[in-house]
């Protein structure tokens, strides 16, 4: 009954900050100590990040959260006897039952997983792990049946659009390259994933990074390219060293280099590093740096698939893109487009975070909605507070308020709705997050991130964020919302790049759909979700206050006075609402007003 | 200072002004930080004028013109992380410390600066002390950890 079984152990980088490598070793170390003929295995990101450090038994999918370094002997006793491990189990947010297999879970069982289908199943670090799902048949395919021709119109067919943010036709870009003038070519992924709270691509090329070179090997193919590279941000080390060991592997079968299976086909891949600037996620800023130059974008009247690295034709494509690629070649474009909606195909992974209960990635069709995504994969938010609006597109999107929350998610809906699908970072927000601030630290983010050639995007934002900070901190006038609409107006058409073309979304969306607040913060001197420093007062409750004392002493100005047993009180000319007393109070006794 | 460490980084890259960013990487991980001397070098080995190295080396966040502390505290200001409190956070470490983010204390022991999302979202508010990741914080646990670093004993650092 033993026989067969596997051990997986997640390690990706959400899991391993919970030390999942110790609990590799440990239970490694345990099931050799009993002799067992179990296989302990690393696998990548599942997605459930909320959860973990995650462990899952095959073939049975049982599924354990959050284990600890205690819990090893009893799975490995488990592994022996059969009966799962009961308090490790997922347990239903509602009926409180157990469900001991993934497969029965809503978090797994609602999404519609094809990038991220092998995830918690393969070691990334194996490239016969890889072959063992049929990883690089969809790349044999293309060279030994297709012409490039064929490869283009495939992915042309299957409506796949690119998942990086701006939704070009990836079939069409493939195409405008492969049609460019001239000999050498390029293929690039990008592994920049700037947008703060998306990690999509980090899962993807830490859990299956031969996905993304296979999608490269069969993009260079159509397009006549002979070198890629892989441009993965400096803050991704786990996810560059996983791409050096794919890449080594890779070379060592004769995937990559020169004459590839044989073929007279060569192509190779380098993997370049990041130094920490949001704007080299935008395509000719990120080439400058492999250039060698800083990352300044430039105009895109001369499109890079026609000039693009070292002015030569070049086709810049998101991990998450590639990784559908092999997916579409292996199972054709008719399956690929029957996901989706009519001009949004396929899939979309979104990392799902905020103040939401099931925080991590899902999978999803096009068109699923807010509310399937939020709440039945989700969980619902924590704490079952209300939503507020979810924020989609990162820095360059907007939000999208409750009334909205069965809009259907896909390219166009997103963006009438002043949003857009961005790299796929959802953050929830419920009635505790402050819109105003919320915009101004977007705002500020794009500020310091701005390349600085643009005077629009440059002083604009500059601008923009010197009034955003004034309303916030209860010193807004009369006019400022009207003047940060045309502010506003002036970046989006004057920029030359995206991040200052996007730089006001985040601004006009919230303005757009929760105006009154920002009177409220104007007019009234009142932030209404708790959060504008100087517009709150932090206040115990006399009736919740049990007296514990815990928030005295943990009160770094010392501000809270009160005996034990007895109600405290905090004294207003010395409170800074830091929020240590809200936060360690078990009572819920202190109240932002 | 000594050059030949530098000068082998560069020669790995065979002195071409193409993997410029790779050297300033490679520079910065061997020093902590980018030496004006090791960037002097750079420029000459490179017959690049100093000034676009200096460039180079201020656009890119990652670098830094000053050596850091002993203990490197980046607070995730990403997006999650905000929505979970990285502000307050921020602050308690500012005052416990009794720093600014983006210093480095004048006794080398602490640098303090924000970072732009980690990707570890779903561990927010997130707290990285020199490589070691501390996921769920808050501003009554960056107190803690702020306290428990102060009382570890000074290293002799080298040099």
């Amino acid at each position: 009954m033993i026989e067969g079984r596997t051990v997986t152990i997640c390690r990706g980088t959400g899991c391993e900050s919970h030390r999942s490598d110790q609990l590799h070793a440990m239970m490694e170390a345990e099931v050799a100590r009993l002799g067992l003929p179990v296989v302990v295995k690393r696998t990548g990101c599942h997605g459930l990040c909320e959860l973990g450090p995650i462990v899952t038994v095959e073939p049975e999918g049982i599924l354990y959260l959050r284990v600890q370094p205690k819990d090893i002997e009893d799975i490995a006793k488990s592994l022996m006897d059969g009966d799962p491990v009961k308090r490790l189990l997922y347990r239903h947010p509602v009926t409180k039952k157990q469900i001991p297999h993934y497969r029965d879970v809503d978090f797994y069982s609602k999404q519609t997983r094809l990038v991220l289908r092998h995830n918690g199943h393969i070691d990334p670090e194996s490239i016969d792990d890889y072959f063992s799902v049929g990883g690089y048949k969809a790349f044999e395919r293309a060279l030994w049946e297709m012409s490039p021709e064929q490869v283009i119109a495939e992915v042309k067919d299957s409506g796949l659009r690119g998942r990086g943010g701006a939704g070009f036709l990836t079939g069409l870009k493939w195409e405008f390259t492969y049609k460019a003038p001239g000999d050498i070519k390029y293929v690039i992924a990008n592994g920049d994933e700037g947008d703060p709270g998306a990690f999509m691509d980090r899962s993807i090329m830490e859990g299956n990074p031969h996905s993304v070179l296979e999608g490269m090997l069969i993009g260079a193919y159509a397009i006549g390219a002979q070198e890629g590279y892989i441009y993965v941000r400096n803050e991704y080390p786990l996810a560059v060293k996983r791409l050096r060991i794919a890449i080594q592997q890779a070379r060592e079968h004769g995937l990559l280099g020169q004459n590839i299976l044989n073929s007279g086909f060569d192509f190779d891949v380098r993997i370049v590093r990041g130094a920490g600037a949001f704007v080299c996620g935008e395509s000719s800023a990120l080439m400058a740096s492999v250039e060698g130059r800083v990352g300044e974008p430039r105009p895109k009247h001369v499109h890079a698939t026609h000039k693009g690295l070292w002015d030569q034709p070049t086709a810049l494509n998101n991990v998450e893109t590639l990784a559908n690629v092999p997916i579409i070649i292996e199972q054709g474009s008719d399956w690929y487009a029957s996901f989706g909606t009519a001009r949004s195909k396929g899939t979309k992974v979104f990392s799902l975070v905020g103040k939401i209960k099931n925080t991590g990635l899902i999978e999803v069709p096009m068109g699923a909605s807010l509310r399937e995504i939020i709440y039945d994969i989700g969980g619902g938010l924590l704490k079952d507070r209300a939503f507020k609006a979810v924020q989609t597109g990162g820095p360059s999107g907007g939000c999208i308020p409750a009334t909205l929350l069965d809009l259907p998610v896909d390219f166009e809906r997103l963006t009438e709705a002043g949003s857009m699908m961005g790299s796929g970072g959802m953050i929830v927000m419920d009635e505790r997050t402050c819109m105003v601030d919320f915009a101004r630290y977007f705002v500020d983010f794009l500020k310091d991130e701005s390349c600085g050639k643009c005077t629009a995007c440059r002083e604009g934002i500059k601008q923009m964020l010197g009034i955003l900070t004034r309303i916030t901190k209860g010193q807004g006038q009369e006019g400022d919302i009207e003047l940060l609409e045309e502010l506003g107006s002036v970046v989006q058409q004057t920029s030359l790049c995206g991040l200052g073309k996007s730089a006001p979304n985040p601004v006009l969306s919230t303005i757009r759909y929760f105006r009154d607040e920002y009177e409220a913060h104007i007019y009234d001197h009142k932030c209404p979700a708790g959060v504008c420093r100087e517009l709150i007062t932090f206040y115990i409750d006399p009736e919740l206050c049990k007296g514990c004392t815990l928030c005295a002493q943990r009160c770094p100005q010392e501000a809270i006075s009160g005996e034990r047993k007895e109600v405290h009180v905090i004294d207003q000319a010395l409170c800074i609402r830091c929020g240590v007393c809200r936060e360690v109070c078990p009572s819920e006794a202190v109240i932002v007003q | 200072m000594n050059l030949q460490r530098v000068n082998e980084i560069i020669d790995g890259y065979d002195a071409d002004r193409v993997a410029t960013l790779a050297i300033l990487q490679d520079l910065q991980a061997e020093y902590k930080y980018l030496p004006r001397e090791a960037l002097v070098q750079t420029a000459d080995r490179l017959s690049m004028p100093l000034s676009e190295v200096y460039r180079m080396a201020t656009f890119f966040r990652a670098f830094s013109l000053e050596p850091k502390g002993e203990f490197t505290i980046k607070v995730c200001l990403g997006t999650a992380c905000h929505v979970r409190g990285s502000v307050q956070i921020m602050e308690q470490f500012e005052r416990d410390l009794e720093m600014k983010a983006g210093e480095t204390t004048p006794d080398g022991r602490f640098s303090l600066e924000g970072v732009m999302c980690l990707g570890a979202c779903a561990l927010g508010p997130v707290v990285v002390v020199n490589d070691e990741i501390h996921g769920e914080m808050s501003p009554d646990k960056a107190r803690q950890l702020a306290l428990k670093l102060k009382a570890i004993e000074p290293e002799r650092v080298p040099g």
